[in-house]
């Protein structure tokens, strides 16, 4: 997954006092240092990871830089272009620029382009292109111009394919652009023209590319807010030939169509690309990453003094002039999956229009994507699904429309009709438009509360919390233990912080509005009669063969604990808490969840709630461990691991606070008396154990181990 | 067909001897093995591992090298100081050379199989000429300071590397004398042992020596400048045996911790010329030592004190993944050790030096299939009969009737008559046994115990006659002419009529007993025999082969039978259900 990670500024000094912001920031031949040219004289050698300049160098007053500094990887020298002719070489040691090495040439110069492995190379304004070394040989040779007049340069690239080098520059004249690609391993020149598609009139504001094999993705961001992708071949077929190329969408509206400036594209890789510019129309400028695959926004920044609009990406850091200063921002691309690319879609929902169900339906979607994926471009795009999935049933339709305006009553009589229907493929997408409709409706008019009709959706078994993360919330809210206890036993996906919640309600509800609701009593079984029946045998201190049960630092609070037998054995043997609340407990031990994100929610019980809840537990304990089995009787009780769990849970979180409070002393006494004498059984039982294991060991080699034996064999 | 009471007997306490040296006959897909009791025992790899020739021991030869020669010529050395050659023909030896260098230690034949090399306890390298029919000492190399431990030629046949004690000596051939002696190294681990015993070495066509020695190294030398070229440890004991390829692209080695590890020379990386031997594979099939180790163009060969002879594929040279691509290990002995005498219920158990003789017990009880019964008469040992000299037994037998034992050793025949007298037994020995019938194969009675039957090793059957005390010879089958293959596998018809016998490659003779006469010879087949018997009534001779097969042949039709003929079209597994006999 995609991530940006918080910036730092580079410099301590404003840059980009020019109109144009700064020239460029390239890479030099020491990892993380960094050549910045800026608009006007200076270039600035920066080590990102101390934030700190190593170096500058200014041109003379007068003299201005028209090309930014590139490094040379083959020599470890710098070059710049000052004037448009005069080319400065220097190195790290050089103080003065005005004492290093010039050439002047005898033609503009549009860019310098240094790469890894190769030679850095020259690019006119014309549109030739010369090797360094050449150049240096004979200064004032005659430069020969490649392009037509009018015709300007507007982007240039250089990549290593195969070891070789391959540069690409965009001219446009007229509003029409040529991509012109030029080869080193055979000097050859092939000239294209981009076609823009329907999109005639916008004009391109940015480009950004990358090279694959046979190709060059040459990505361009058009002031329509859309990024659009050329593929470029490396090698033409027939490169006299004027050829064309087409462009398609690739991503639609990234930045705010109305954005005129300060947009720029750059890609990052295979799948992401970044964008620098608001993202809304009223919004600020902000960089943001985006999945070309999954068509989504995985990251985004905002910078909100301002950019120059241009971008630039080396390694793992995006440069951006953030107001006055050069910012770095740390890229991060971490194994994504589907469902992490999903996550951040944006729910940018139109007022007024048809809703669009924001869940996506496997089942049927998956044919759709198979099925259209060579067809047309547009369908690239997950998040145009608005004609594919609107299609929905009569019934629904009237459902809804029905939930927008109507009485609860009649919503219900409405869901009643829809769900006597069979269902459809597309069901549980239906069902979760409803729910969110009617949660939509209650949140605006907080008295509408659809209770029964939400029961019943509930009951279709097809809604899960992430589905309908507002339904737990309203009932939460409403303290609709009838509710939360039904969602609990449904949903399969509920967060701990929710489950916590949930929790807190069941313990503090009072048993007067218990009585009232009506609550699914199926894991509660009749505990009160079994308690009267038999009493617990009380514990006594035994001794064990080598085992004495009163260690040394026990002794006194069993004794404490043996002044009032009478209270320990009535606080443990009668269920503390009515059956109704026992239902709903037991329903949050039977939820699902993840011990680390549990705990910190389960600190901001109350005491006294801790307290209660803890003796309900130790109670089903007792309860359990009356039996042989270790169950607890009834049709889905609470099992001894759950209830195991949720005891340890419990004393974790609250340690401090159950330690505090004098209620809950007796009661950690009595627990910890019973899970040691427990403990006492458990190492009995291993000793039996082992025991037994010899008997059967010695009774199976007796069986084989006999040196001699008649037996009885039956051929067929 | 029925229900039987089986009895499980469990008490036939019998041990192998544990492998000593293991010799690959890349020729003829032969292995020959000799176990620390002195036998050697040959191993047909292409039949199915099948063992089908052995050689006795003797408690005075300890072998210590075994190798063949050109002509798939068997020699072995031994600690006697003797250099023997072995008959693969009449499984006898051959003639036994003393080396006159105490005991020998090691031995290599050269790379044309014309030479034989042997090291001993003097320090003294003995060169012999291999000679058509026997060896002939030709010179002594330079003596060294301590004994020969191993022995390799290079590929060319012009250096010897011979391994002794701290160092290790290369011999120019011509000359005899040392070029080289390369000291390794005695410290182990940082700790300095008393000794560095070279226990193996291997000589390489571009000049490398590989030794392994009781510090757990390998190590490499460069013998051109006798200097050290690489050095692996590889165990924290000795490293006791190695085995080169014949490409030299891979050889294994064998440790006292019962391991085996494989070295292989790959490139060092993908597309390189240049190449190293790297440890690829360790094995641990073993328990104990690992003595010895042989290198087949598709297997690695181990075997060692653990008596198990353990022969591993290398899947990457298996080109048909059949049985042939599975791991071997040979535990059992391929010879029948165990003679029954039905009328009596006893069982005889042949011991490399003694035999035993047991009773069964019995039950009154009755079961249903699975049930063990309750004895109500235990097993009893009721002889143990220790041979005299130092021989091993080569084969036994008891009569059906329980009143005769016969076991043979390589020098003499001994004939027992057993008498029973309520619980005591007395034992009787028939004295002036003929010398013709040592050195027996296999002994067998008839089924009324009138008749004995013995297969010598010169391809001869004897039938003798049994009377009461005493013995007369009645007729000696001499064999089919030119052949001197000796008949390891006898099965007697019960009616006593016919007498059938199988050598490890010619077919089965069937004789009639009554007119004393070869009766018939079924066609002789692929894979050797390796169990033969006659069915009652009918008079079907059941033939089983190493490759799994098997066949029945009526002998009164001299044919196969329509049943033999069916499952051979359709194979055995249709018919596995069919009753069969």
């Amino acid at each position: 997954m995609a991530a940006l990670e918080e910036g730092f500024t580079l410099s301590a000094v404003p840059l980009g006092a020019g109109p144009h912001g700064l020239l460029g920031v390239e890479q030099s031949d020491k990892a993380d240092q960094f050549l910045v040219t800026d608009g006007g004289r200076t270039v600035i050698l920066y080590k990102v990871s101390d934030q700190k300049p190593l170096g500058s160098w200014s041109v003379k007053q007068g003299q201005i830089i028209t090309c930014p500094a590139v490094c040379n990887f083959q020599t470890g020298e710098y070059i710049v272009v000052h004037d448009n002719k005069v080319l400065r070489i220097w190195s790290n040691e050089d103080v003065n620029l005005d004492k290093v090495f010039k050439a002047t040439l005898s033609a503009e110069i549009y860019r310098i382009h240094s790469i890894q492995g190769a030679e850095p190379l020259v690019l006119f304004k014309e549109g030739a292109v010369r090797g360094l070394e050449a150049l240096l040989a004979e200064p004032q040779q005659k430069i020969e111009t490649v392009i037509s007049d009018e015709e300007v340069i507007k982007w240039t690239k250089i990549f290593m394919v195969f070891k070789h080098t391959v540069l690409i520059f965009i001219t446009e004249k007229h509003g029409n652009y040529f991509a012109y690609i030029q080869k080193f391993n055979s000097h050859t020149l092939s000239k294209y023209t981009l076609l823009l598609g329907q999109e005639e009139k916008s004009v391109i504001q940015s480009f950004s590319a990358s090279v694959d094999r046979n190709f060059i993705s040459l990505m361009s961001l058009s002031s329509d807010g859309c990024v659009y992708e050329t593929l470029v071949p490396i090698h033409p077929r027939d490169p006299e030939k004027d050829q064309r190329v087409v462009r398609s969408l690739l991503l639609k509206t990234v930045v705010s169509g109305d954005a005129r400036n300060g947009v720029a594209l750059t890609v990052l890789d295979q799948d992401h690309v970044a964008v620098l510019g608001p993202l809304l129309p009223s919004s600020k400028e902000c960089v943001s990453i985006w999945n070309t695959k999954f068509q989504t926004l995985q990251a985004s920044k905002e910078l909100p003094q301002g950019t120059s609009g241009q971008l630039w990406y080396y390694g793992e850091n995006l440069f951006v002039l953030h107001g006055k200063f050069l910012t770095v921002i740390p890229y991060k691309c971490e194994v994504s999956s589907l469902a992490g690319a999903l996550g951040k879609l944006k729910h940018s929902q139109d007022p007024g229009t048809q809703t669009v169900p924001h869940f996506v339906n496997w089942e049927t979607s998956r044919g759709h994507r198979f099925g259209s994926q060579n067809s047309e471009q547009s369908k690239r795009i997950l998040r145009r699904r608005k004609p594919e999935v609107s299609v929905q049933n009569p019934a629904s339709k009237q459902l809804l429309s029905a939930i927008k305006k109507d009485s609860e009553k009649h919503i219900e009589e409405e869901l009643c009709k829809f769900l006597a229907i069979k269902p459809t493929p597309d069901f549980n997408t239906i069902i979760g438009d409803i729910v969110s409709e009617l949660l939509g409706r209650h949140k605006a008019e907080p008295s509408f509360y659809p209770r029964n009709s939400l029961m019943q959706l509930i009951q279709t078994h097809v809604l899960s919390h992430s589905l309908c993360p507002g339904l737990m919330e309203a009932a939460l809210e409403k303290a609709d233990v009838q509710m939360l206890q039904l969602c609990l036993q449904q949903f399969p996906d509920i967060p701990e912080s929710v489950t916590c919640a949930c929790l807190k309600i069941f313990l503090s509800i009072s048993d007067g509005s218990l009585q009232e609701a009506e609550i699914n009593m199926e894991s509660v079984s009749d505990y009160s009669d079994s308690v009267q029946e038999e009493k617990m045998e009380e514990q006594t201190e035994v001794l064990h063969n080598g085992f004495n049960a009163e260690e040394e630092n026990c002794g006194n609070c069993d004794r404490e604990l043996n002044k009032k037998p009478q209270d320990a054995a009535e606080e443990t043997t009668s269920c503390p808490v009515i059956p109704k609340r026992a239902a709903l407990l037991n329903a949050i031990l039977h939820s699902a969840y993840s011990e680390m994100f549990l705990l910190p929610h389960l600190k901001d019980i109350p005491a006294q709630h801790v307290t209660l809840f803890l003796q309900y537990l130790y109670f089903l304990y007792l309860k359990c461990s009356e039996n042989a089995t270790m169950t607890l009787p009834g049709l889905h009780p609470p099992t001894l691991n759950q209830i195991m769990d949720w005891i340890c849970l419990l004393l974790d979180a609250n340690f401090t606070v159950v330690v505090m409070i004098p209620e809950a002393k007796r009661l950690l006494l009595s627990l910890y008396k019973f899970v040691k004498s427990q403990v006492c059984i458990c190492s009995e039982l291993n000793k039996i154990e082992v025991s037994f294991r010899e008997l059967q060991k010695l009774n199976q080699e007796k069986n084989n181990r006999e040196l001699y034996s008649i037996e009885v064999l039956e051929l067929f | 067909m029925g229900e039987f009471k089986v009895h499980r007997v469990r008490f036939f306490n019998y041990i192998p001897s544990g492998i000593r040296c293991v010799a690959y006959n890349n020729q003829s897909n032969r292995l020959a093995v000799s176990r620390t009791d002195g036998t050697v025992e040959i191993y047909n790899l292409s039949a199915n591992y099948f063992q089908e020739k052995f050689f006795p021991g003797h408690e005075s030869r300890a072998t210590e090298a075994l190798c063949w020669a050109k002509g798939q010529r068997l020699f072995s050395a031994g600690l006697n100081g003797e250099i023997i050659e072995y008959d693969l023909q009449a499984l006898n030896i051959k003639y036994a050379v003393d080396a006159f260098g105490g005991p020998i230690w090691s031995m290599a034949v050269s790379p044309h199989g014309s030479q034989l090399l042997v090291g001993c306890e003097d320090g003294s390298v003995k060169l012999f000429q291999i000679t058509p029919d026997k060896i002939q000492f030709e010179r002594n190399f330079d003596r060294q300071k301590s004994r020969i431990l191993s022995l390799s030629w290079h590929p060319s046949g012009t250096h010897v590397a011979a391994g002794s004690i701290d160092y290790i000596s290369v011999f120019d051939v011509k000359s005899g004398s040392a070029v080289h002696k390369m000291l390794v190294d005695r410290q182990y681990m940082g700790v300095s042992k008393r000794k560095c015993i070279i226990w193996g070495v291997a000589f390489l066509s571009d000049g490398t020596v590989i030794s392994v020695d009781s510090a757990g190294k390998v190590q490499f030398w460069d013998s051109a400048t006798g200097t050290l070229v690489k050095n692996h440890l590889i165990a924290n004991a000795d490293v006791q045996s190695i085995a080169v390829s014949d490409q030299e692209d891979s050889f294994v080695v064998g440790t006292a911790e019962g391991t085996v590890f494989h070295f292989q020379l790959v490139s060092v990386t993908s597309n390189s010329s240049e190449k190293q031997w790297v440890r690829t594979k360790p094995f641990q099939h073993h328990t104990h030592d690992v003595r010895a180790v042989a290198h087949s163009p598709t297997a690695l060969i181990s075997g060692g004190t653990d008596t198990h002879l353990v022969i591993r594929p290398l899947m990457e040279k298996v080109e048909v993944k059949n049985y042939d691509a599975a791991l071997r290990k040979i535990t059992f002995p391929h010879r029948r050790l165990i003679s029954c005498s039905k009328k009596r219920q006893l069982l005889l158990f042949q011991f490399t030096h003694h035999l035993e003789l047991w009773r069964l017990g019995s039950t009154v009880a009755t079961g249903k299939n699975g049930d063990t019964l309750p004895l109500s008469r235990d097993a009893d040992h009721l002889l143990h009969l220790k041979t005299k000299g130092p021989e091993n037994i080569i084969c036994s037998c008891i009569s059906p009737c329980g009143s005769w034992i016969a076991y043979s050793t390589t020098s003499r025949f001994f004939l027992y008559r057993l008498n029973y007298e309520h619980d005591n037994i007395s034992l009787q020995r028939v004295s002036k046994m003929p010398a013709f019938l040592r050195s027996a194969l296999q002994i067998l009675f008839s089924e009324d115990s009138a008749k004995l039957f013995v297969a010598s090793n010169q391809g001869s059957l004897h039938v003798i006659r049994l009377l009461e005390g005493s013995f007369k010879h009645l007729h000696t089958f001499q064999p089919q002419s030119g052949t001197v293959e000796s008949m390891c596998l006898l099965a007697v018809s019960p009616d006593g009529n016919w007498l059938a016998s199988s050598g490890t490659s010619a077919g089965v003779h069937v004789y009639n007993i009554k007119h004393l006469k070869l009766h018939c010879t079924v066609p002789s087949y692929n894979f050797p025999v390796t169990a033969l018997a006659i069915a009652p009534n009918t008079n079907n001779l059941v033939i089983a082969h190493s490759d799994q097969q098997v066949f029945e042949y009526s002998i009164p039709d001299k044919q196969y039978t329509e049943w033999s003929r069916t499952i051979q079209k359709q194979g055995c597994y249709q018919e596995a259900y069919r009753p069969c006999l």
